[in-house]
């Protein structure tokens, strides 16, 4: 179990409406929703907000200042800048509209069926697709513009086309990662046909970064028609910000304040579209992390009474608590938890997924996940306390004196380095040894657990060696320096059962040989009566009986035990087969 | 009614050079539990889901009451094979995390024409009923349930059909020891109660042991022994079962120490 995967998760996510809602409280997400709300007002109700109509010219009003009937003043023309900044809304809207509507409807479409069928029309399409992207679109928009004549309306829906590319490879790398999702094979067996599938189970899902996407590519849109409109390839005659803007220009000299009015409408909306999009980006990424730690509780007793007198204990946990903010407080995932580990002994830390077992292991490392804290509560380990240590202390230790094998092994290597080097990198660094001595070293560790040929191992990465194997390697780099306390966190979780056996035989063998202290975390049973001397049994966050591995099997106490080893499916009788009539299979 | 509700015959998989399903035959009987076990690759899923119609079959044949189904889409199926469902290992991916779970069990319902939407309501309530989850889970989302409520929920799913075939793969490997226990005994309470047949697919034959009738032990894409579950799992013949067998720790330590010796002189002997 990863430190992230156990750490206390609120049971809600984003849905729907707490998505509209949360990016309203989100001040910017707000801001950003009225103004645009505003611009689509005055898109609607053009007619009745502007007092005067786009077309509408007072010779006597050529780049008048403002006042007298004209708001913001007159421009080259003697048009009314207010009336024409309302309706240029709509014309620049509609623009937008149309390469926006074009692109989403090309890319999402295209992307859609890519991911979902691969394959040759994978292939095909994302050609199609970086073919496009190759092209500059102003120079296609400029050539379109000569053979198909003035009409910002064309030249919106061949922009809306170049920026497909965009909608489709997001699109096709979301369905590429639901697809394989069990709910979608699970609607296959259902019976559902394909398109409902796509309907149904992969656009819903993947709707919140089409819907970012979109509200970024409505703010280029507008940009970029208005860069046409400037360059005077729209209508003259249809008022839109881009034309204003040239407008403006053009008598700059006159009037500089009125080239304020269309730069201003356009840089509103488009940042508008920006911060809203960013507002629904960050409420998705934010899932339900809490964004300010909360204040301690009071006095955070440290070092509770003197170090374990009794030298042959090398690990003594007294009344830990470890807790990750919330919304109100803290979350205590570890509640009072004392554990005493003598050299040369292996503890199990055994209960159910929440029980804490990961959270007290990793707390003993210092390696809690973000915002987890110590919150009181000691950790003697060789006559030190070690919780709430400095990080650079802490590292001191980790590697060097305790050593850590994970659950997930693949994931604990890195797939860019050779095994070889990550093998002998920590005793480089912890060990100040020789590289040549490190490498030495690391191949007799790697013949010691059990690779049949540790030179090629040594010069492999990952990837090329089996789960198995790249436990041995994690095995091999924990005891690499010869730890005195070795946590183990479900070392055998995600290997198959006969690769367990020989795991867990390694493992013994070198507890054994090394005399190493052991804390394994494990929820298997079988596991625990394998390799522990002594267990301890968890739940929610506090240990319920500690025992003698014989004990606890032979005589469990607490009814949370006895109820978790009734549970262990080993001895039952096997079911005694009755053929059905016929009419007892429920039709 | 015939004696077999599946047969394979001499089911063949192709995965590019890679041959993942060696000539298997298998039957499953009407209401009995056909455990299938295995290690990771060893080509138990696939089968699973070549059973399903979600999988590929290079050759042979799958009878479903008698019709070939090998090959044939889910949606392409007629009659009873039209109505074989799944339960999937992992609760937190296999029910869609934006439907509610009255979505998710109409869907079933709805994509057969079966029922029409009032109908299906009522039918909700009856598969929640069934599996023992209150009513008005209906209008909640899936994540707000622990993982053994949600595969709940994907056995309800899977009743909504009436089915006679469930093809289970590993559908409390993701669950809590505890969990997992209530989880088998509603599979059996399922059984016993409708006559539903199951494949249950699963790497632990404590697990298979449990709920089987039948037990098939696969290995590198073949099956290496089939029989009654007694039969392979307290006295088995070949010697990947037997290793199998002893490689699973259990829960006691005076036998585990036994068994790891036995494991050890097998392998010495092997």
């Amino acid at each position: 179990m990863s430190p992230a995967s156990s750490a206390p998760a609120p049971v809600s996510a984003p849905g729907r409406v707490s998505i509209v809602r949360s990016v309203l409280t989100n001040p910017l997400g707000l801001i950003a929703a009225i103004l645009l709300l505003l611009v689509i007002v005055a898109t609607v109700f053009a007619p009745l907000i502007a007092p005067f109509a786009a077309g509408d010219l007072q010779i006597f009003k050529i780049n008048a200042p403002p006042g007298d009937g004209y708001l913001l003043g007159g421009d080259g023309s003697g048009r009314d800048i207010f009336s024409r900044l309302v309706y240029g809304a709509q014309n620049t809207l509609i623009g937008a509209l149309i390469a926006l509507s074009v692109a989403a409807i090309i890319g999402v479409t295209a992307g859609l069926f890519a991911g979902y069928f691969g394959g040759r029309r994978e292939v095909v399409m994302s050609w199609i697709a970086d073919g496009l992207m190759a092209l500059p679109a102003l120079i296609v928009l400029l050539a379109f513009y000569q053979s198909l004549g003035s009409s910002i309306h064309v030249s919106m829906v061949i922009f809306g086309v170049m920026l497909s590319p965009g909608f489709y490879r997001l699109t096709r790398n979301l369905v590429n990662g639901v697809k394989h999702e069990l709910y979608v094979d699970a609607a296959r067996v259902s019976g559902l046909s394909d398109m409902r599938i796509i309907a149904r189970h992969i656009l819903l899902v993947i709707r919140a970064p089409v819907i970012i996407q979109t509200s970024i590519v409505a703010g280029i849109s507008i940009v970029i028609q208005a860069g046409l409109e400037f360059l005077g390839l729209g209508d003259p005659s249809i008022p839109t910000w881009g034309g204003m803007l040239q407008d403006a220009f053009a008598n700059m000299f006159v009037v500089p304040t009125a080239i304020l009015w269309p730069g201003l409408a356009i840089s509103v909306t488009v940042a508008s579209f920006v911060l809203l999009a960013n507002a629904i980006r960050d409420r998705l990424q934010q899932g339900n992390r809490v964004a300010a730690a909360p204040a301690l509780p009071a006095a955070v007793p440290q070092s509770v009474g003197a170090a374990p007198t009794d030298a042959g204990v090398l690990l003594d946990v007294r009344d830990l608590v470890v807790g990750y903010p919330a919304k109100s407080g803290w979350t205590e995932v570890v509640n009072g938890v004392s554990l005493q580990l003598r050299r040369g002994e292996v503890l199990g830390l055994v209960g159910e997924s929440g029980s804490g077992k990961t959270q007290t292991a990793f707390a003993i490392l210092g390696l809690l996940s973000t915002g987890g804290r110590i919150l009181s509560g000691c950790i003697w380990f060789d006559g030190r306390d070690i919780a709430n240590l400095p990080e650079s202390e802490m590292q001191k230790l980790r590697g060097k004196r305790i050593a850590y094998v994970p659950q997930e092994p693949m994931s604990n290597l890195d797939p860019a380095f050779r095994i070889g080097y990550q093998l002998t990198e920590p005793m480089v660094t912890v060990l100040g040894i020789s590289r040549a001595e490190a490498k030495a070293r690391a191949l007799k560790l790697l013949a010691r657990v059990g690779m049949p040929d540790p030179n090629r191992t040594f010069n492999s990465y990952p990837h090329q060696v089996s789960g198995g194997m790249a436990q041995r390697v994690l095995i091999a780099r924990a005891i690499s320096c010869s730890p005195d306390l070795l946590i183990a966190d479900e070392p055998t979780t995600a290997l198959d059962v006969t690769v367990q056996a020989e795991v867990l035989e390694l493992m013994r063998d070198l507890q054994a040989e090394m005399n190493m202290s052991v804390v394994l975390v494990t929820h298997n049973f079988g596991v625990v009566a394998d390799l522990c001397h002594r267990v301890s049994v968890m739940k929610d966050g506090r240990v319920v009986e500690t025992s003698a591995v014989k004990t606890l099997f032979a005589d469990p106490q607490h009814d949370y035990t006895k109820m978790l080893l009734a549970a262990v499916l080993d001895d039952v009788t096997p079911r005694v087969y009755k053929p059905l009539q016929a009419k007892e299979v429920s039709a | 009614m015939s004696d077999v509700i599946v047969e394979c015959i001499d089911v063949n998989t192709h995965f590019g050079v890679h041959h993942v399903l060696k000539n298997i035959n298998l039957t499953v009987r009407p209401g009995e539990t056909v455990g299938l076990v295995g290690e990771s690759g060893s080509g138990k899923t696939t089968l699973g889901r070549a059973i399903l119609g979600i999988g590929p079959v290079s050759s042979g044949r799958i009878l479903f009451e008698g019709q070939d189904i090998a090959g044939i889409a889910p949606r392409d199926r007629k009659g009873n094979a039209a109505s074989i469902q799944a339960v999937f290992q992992d609760p937190y991916t296999s029910l869609n995390p934006s439907m509610t779970i009255e979505d998710i069990l109409v869907e079933p319902i709805a994509a057969r024409g079966q029922a029409s939407k009032v109908d299906a309501t009522a039918q909700v309530r009856k598969l929640l009923d069934q599996v023992a989850l209150p009513s008005d889970a209906a209008y909640r989302y899936p994540r707000e349930f622990s993982g053994g409520q949600r595969q709940r929920v994907a056995i309800a799913r899977a009743l909504a059909l009436s089915p006679h075939l469930i093809v289970c793969d590993e559908p409390v490997s993701a669950l809590d020891l505890s969990t997992q226990a209530r989880v088998l005994e509603l599979f059996v309470e399922i059984q016993e109660r409708t006559g539903v047949a199951y494949l249950f697919v699963s790497h632990d034959l404590s697990v298979v042991r449990h709920i089987s009738h039948r037990v098939a032990v696969m290995r590198g894409g073949e099956i290496v022994e089939f029989g009654e579950c007694d039969q392979v799992t307290a006295n088995p013949q070949h010697d990947y079962t037997k290793r199998l067998l002893l490689a699973a720790p259990v829960a006691d330590p005076v036998r585990q120490a036994d068994r790891r010796a036995a494991l050890r002189a097998l392998a010495v002997g092997a």
